[in-house]
């Protein structure tokens, strides 16, 4: 029995290691300043796929990722890892895309894949930390979905039991597939590349990437399917233009302001227990702890 | 963090002009590039294949070993009811490793290997040490399958070097409460049972590093009433943990915590004879240890690196008397001298590796076919520079590794002496290195043969005659000068002709040979590199190499044959 499992995944700037080139003098994300990785939560995501691959037979793990074309860098690295393969989803039309866009986008390439069984991705992606894209993708394919997700705990009957991990506490909770997963970043640690598979693999490439290195190794993807990674255009997927890229975007950034700490003045404390108790409700009180 | 993606120094050595003949010898010609998918298909492929699986190893090294070394080196291995339990962070090192599909980097492909050169092993090594020295022992000893893989027969070698592949641990049990540097007194008795045609193990082994290992090499007497080495053969083991094993107590050591050293009993342990009877200790053991020496070598250079790292990292950071203290004289020369130490040390230990590559992959292809009359003549030449290089390189860079964490101790002050920094670890994981697989003085043993025999001096003239960088032109002047020295030491203390002197002296000559010949290393590699690595390092490590030299030189030559005795003690 099949069971196709996809893994939505992106290619974020590292957030993490901010330089202080990180942002342009505009305000936008120096993107070129910020080496690009493969969001933290999706590598979550796609450890629980990749786990219930190995305890079901017959399932795949397929990454559907939309971005330009060094994204396919995130269907490798999850090639590396266990995946079976990957789209990307790639073109100028694609470009300047929201939550909803996106989403959009991503639903459409979903439909064309034929039977899905679970859709898995991290609870969100770094660099926007928005938390939309999961939800909005099941929304538009009609399917249920469980957040936070923790751990998948079980699978059968068509049905999925997932622990979820909530601000005051956990929750088991079970649905029908298809489902969408949103994973958190407290489930398991992504497992580690795999040497041969990484061998095996790191020449997978997309049509665009083909051409871009030129004629090297041609016989090496006819004798090696699996190392064609498809890439979908605009014209792959059934689609309404208006609900793409930038007019399908309707979120607006209104201003961005850079925030520079600038205080100077320092407070004196003695050790007293009323002084620290003062300091941690003023802390609490003006949002920078709690 | 990535212990490989960070370290240009380590990538440097990928790109040694002999990669070409060792790439193409060990892939023979790229005969499995239809038969694998993940074989390589000609050399830039090759090497970009160690990249990418060094580059899997320097992630899990930096994000997962090197966290785990501070809890590692304070839990430690626990013993319950005779069996290891390794501490938490050891496990799951030891899982990721596992998990990341990269133990057995050089056995071969049909057994579930990589296939992979000597050269790219070491570097996983000086890697893993870099980020837990302790653990490098446990990632390190599958040297073992490597012996499996050279002399056992093929049912052995397919059953046990798919296990290595798949994460089985393994162990070495060769010393015994009374055969330490002297294997050659090993009791534990090895018995044949016609019945079931199955050998059995008895008695005692001590010191054994991951003692309870799941495949066991053990060297032990099969030949009753014999007592020296040429009655000892070479055994595998599995150990099922069904307490035909036990581990009797673990060793509290001063250093390398992590890595459980047992005490054991064999009891009526099955085990399969490995290769040819009373062979055991002449030639499997020595192959081991040579392995093994190498495995030191890499995990030493690691330690240096690390301990480098962190004495840098201390002097940029800490201010006294308002501004930084690697301002100071004092500090920035005591932590050049570290980077000079480790980068002679790791050009060595390269060198050494290239060297064993070579004729170690000779040595698997005349077990496939005969050599030709060239390649012959070939293999004896890398074997004899590899002999020549291996004890000189365990002796200097475990060494260096106890200089290097001694000073950065003393660059991070009195932090240094707490617990708060790594370097109070550093410093006593490094303190085994130049004991263990034969202490330095061991290592001189087998060196200075090299010395009297005039292969070292070979070797200089060799190195002497390759092209450099004229910018080095000076310090190569001051190489031959060391060199005039050296040969003038040599022939003064082979005239006396008494092997008592000659021994006495046997250190400060093995050291005079490897001053010079990590200083033609350093300007070699310092010509070939682009990046400006090594020039710094070349003209320190030569300001402290020939002190070194004419100190030892002015010893010996106003030290006649007499002076011995007062240093006699009995």
């Amino acid at each position: 029995m099949s069971f196709n499992i996809v893994v939505l995944a992106k290619q974020v700037p590292d957030t993490r290691n901010v330089g202080k080139d990180a942002m342009k003098a505009d305000g936008t994300v120096n993107r070129a300043a910020l080496p690009a990785i493969y969001n933290p939560e999706d590598l979550n995501a796609l450890e629980q796929a990749l786990s219930l691959k190995s305890k079901i037979e017959g399932a795949t793990v397929h990454i559907l990722t939309m971005g330009p074309a060094r994204a396919a860098e995130i269907i490798r690295e999850s090639m590396y890892r266990g995946a079976d393969g990957g789209y990307l989803l790639s073109g100028r039309e694609f470009a300047g895309s929201d939550t909803l866009a996106t989403s959009y986008a991503l639903a459409c390439a979903i439909r064309k894949m034929g039977k899905v069984d679970l859709i898995v991705c991290g609870r969100q992606a770094i660099d926007g930390d928005t938390a939309q894209v999961g939800p909005q993708v099941a929304e538009k394919l009609g399917f249920p979905q469980i957040t936070y997700a923790e751990d998948i705990l079980n699978l059968s009957d068509n049905k999925i039991t997932v622990k979820r991990r909530l601000e005051r506490g956990i929750e088991v909770v079970r649905g029908p597939l298809p489902m969408v997963v949103t994973v958190n970043g407290s489930a398991a640690n992504c497992r580690p590349r795999h040497a041969k598979l990484t061998l095996k693999y790191k020449h997978a490439a997309t049509p665009s990437e083909k051409q871009e290195a030129g004629s090297d190794y041609t016989d090496l993807y006819d004798a090696h399917p699996y190392l064609n990674i498809t890439e979908w255009g605009v014209n792959d997927i059934e689609h309404d233009i208006q609900w793409l890229g930038l007019s399908g975007s309707p979120t607006k950034v209104k201003q961005i302001e850079n925030v520079v700490f600038t205080a100077k003045e320092s407070k004196r404390l003695t050790a007293s227990d009323v002084e620290i108790e003062d300091l941690m409700k003023e802390l609490i009180a003006n949002h920078t702890i709690g | 963090m990535n212990f490989f993606n960070d370290n240009p120094a380590i990538k440097f050595q990928l790109s040694h002009p002999l990669m070409q003949k060792i790439v193409t010898l060990k892939e023979r010609n790229f005969a499995e590039k239809d038969k694998f998918d993940y074989a390589s298909r000609d050399f830039e492929d090759a090497i970009d294949n160690y990249k990418k699986v060094l580059e899997i190893i320097g992630e899990i090294a930096g994000d997962i070993i090197a966290p785990n070394a501070e809890s590692v080196d304070h839990d430690g291995p626990q013993v319950e009811n005779n069996r290891v339990i390794y501490a938490r962070g050891t496990q799951e090192n030891h899982d990721a490793l596992t998990q990341a599909g990269v133990y057995g980097l050089t056995l071969p492909r049909q057994y579930g290997g990589l296939n992979f050169p000597f050269v790219a092993y070491v570097m996983s090594g000086e890697m893993v040490a870099r980020a837990d020295a302790g653990f490098a022992n446990i990632w390190g000893l599958q040297d073992c399958a490597e012996t499996i893989s050279e002399f056992a027969s093929d049912d052995i070698k397919a059953e046990y070097l798919p296990r290595v592949c798949d994460g089985a641990t393994c162990s070495m049990d060769l010393t015994e409460p009374d055969a330490g540097s002297d294997l050659q007194a090993v009791q534990l008795k090895a018995t044949f049972n016609e019945a079931d045609g199955i050998w059995y193990l008895n008695g005692v082994k001590r010191f054994i590093t991951n003692g309870d290992a799941q495949i066991k090499l053990v060297l032990a007497r099969s030949e009753e009433g014999t007592s020296d080495g040429r009655g000892l053969s070479y055994f595998v083991a599995d150990n099922k943990h069904d307490h035909t094993v036990l581990v009797r107590r673990i060793e509290n050591k001063l250093g390398i915590k992590g890595s459980p050293t047992c005490e054991l009993v064999f009891n009526n342990t099955p085990a399969q004879l490995v290769g040819t009877r009373r062979m055991g200790l002449i030639k499997y053991v020595m192959s081991l240890m040579n392995g093994a020496r190498l495995g030191i070598g890499a995990q030493s250079v690691g330690l240096s690196a690390s301990a480098y790292n962190e004495a840098l990292a201390y002097a940029r950071d800490r201010r006294q008397f308002g501004k930084a203290i690697i301002e100071f004289p004092a500090v920035f020369e005591m932590v050049s001298n570290i980077k000079a130490k480790l980068d002679a040390s790791r050009a060595l230990l390269y060198e050494t590796t290239r060297f064993v590559d070579v004729y170690k992959i000779y040595e698997a292809i005349e077990s496939e076919r005969k050599l030709s009359p060239e390649e012959k003549a070939e293999y004896k030449d890398y074997l004899k520079l590899a002999d020549a290089l291996t004890p000189m390189l365990k002796m200097f860079s475990s060494e260096y590794a106890n200089q290097n964490a001694y000073d950065s101790i003393q660059v991070h002050g009195g932090s240094g002496f707490m617990k708060d920094y790594a370097c109070e670890r550093h410093f006593r994981d490094a303190r085994i290195m130049t004991i263990y697989e034969g202490t330095s003085q061991l290592q001189v043993v087998a060196a200075i043969r090299h010395v009297t025999t005039g292969n070292y001096l070979k070797m200089i003239r060799d190195y002497d005659a390759q092209p450099i960088n004229p910018e080095f032109t000076s310090l190569r002047k001051r190489l031959q000068i060391m060199t005039n020295l050296y040969e003038n030491t040599v022939i003064r203390v082979n005239e006396t002709k008494n092997q008592e002197y000659l021994d006495f002296q046997a250190r400060r000559m093995v050291e005079m040979a490897g001053h010079i010949i990590m200083g033609y290393l350093l300007i070699i590699d310092a010509s070939r590199d682009k990046e400006d690595l090594f020039r710094k390092s070349a003209e320190v490590y030569l300001n402290f190499g020939e002190v070194e030299v004419r100190r030892h030189a002015a010893f010996i030559k106003k030290f006649e044959v007499e002076n011995v005795d007062v240093y006699k003690v009995i």
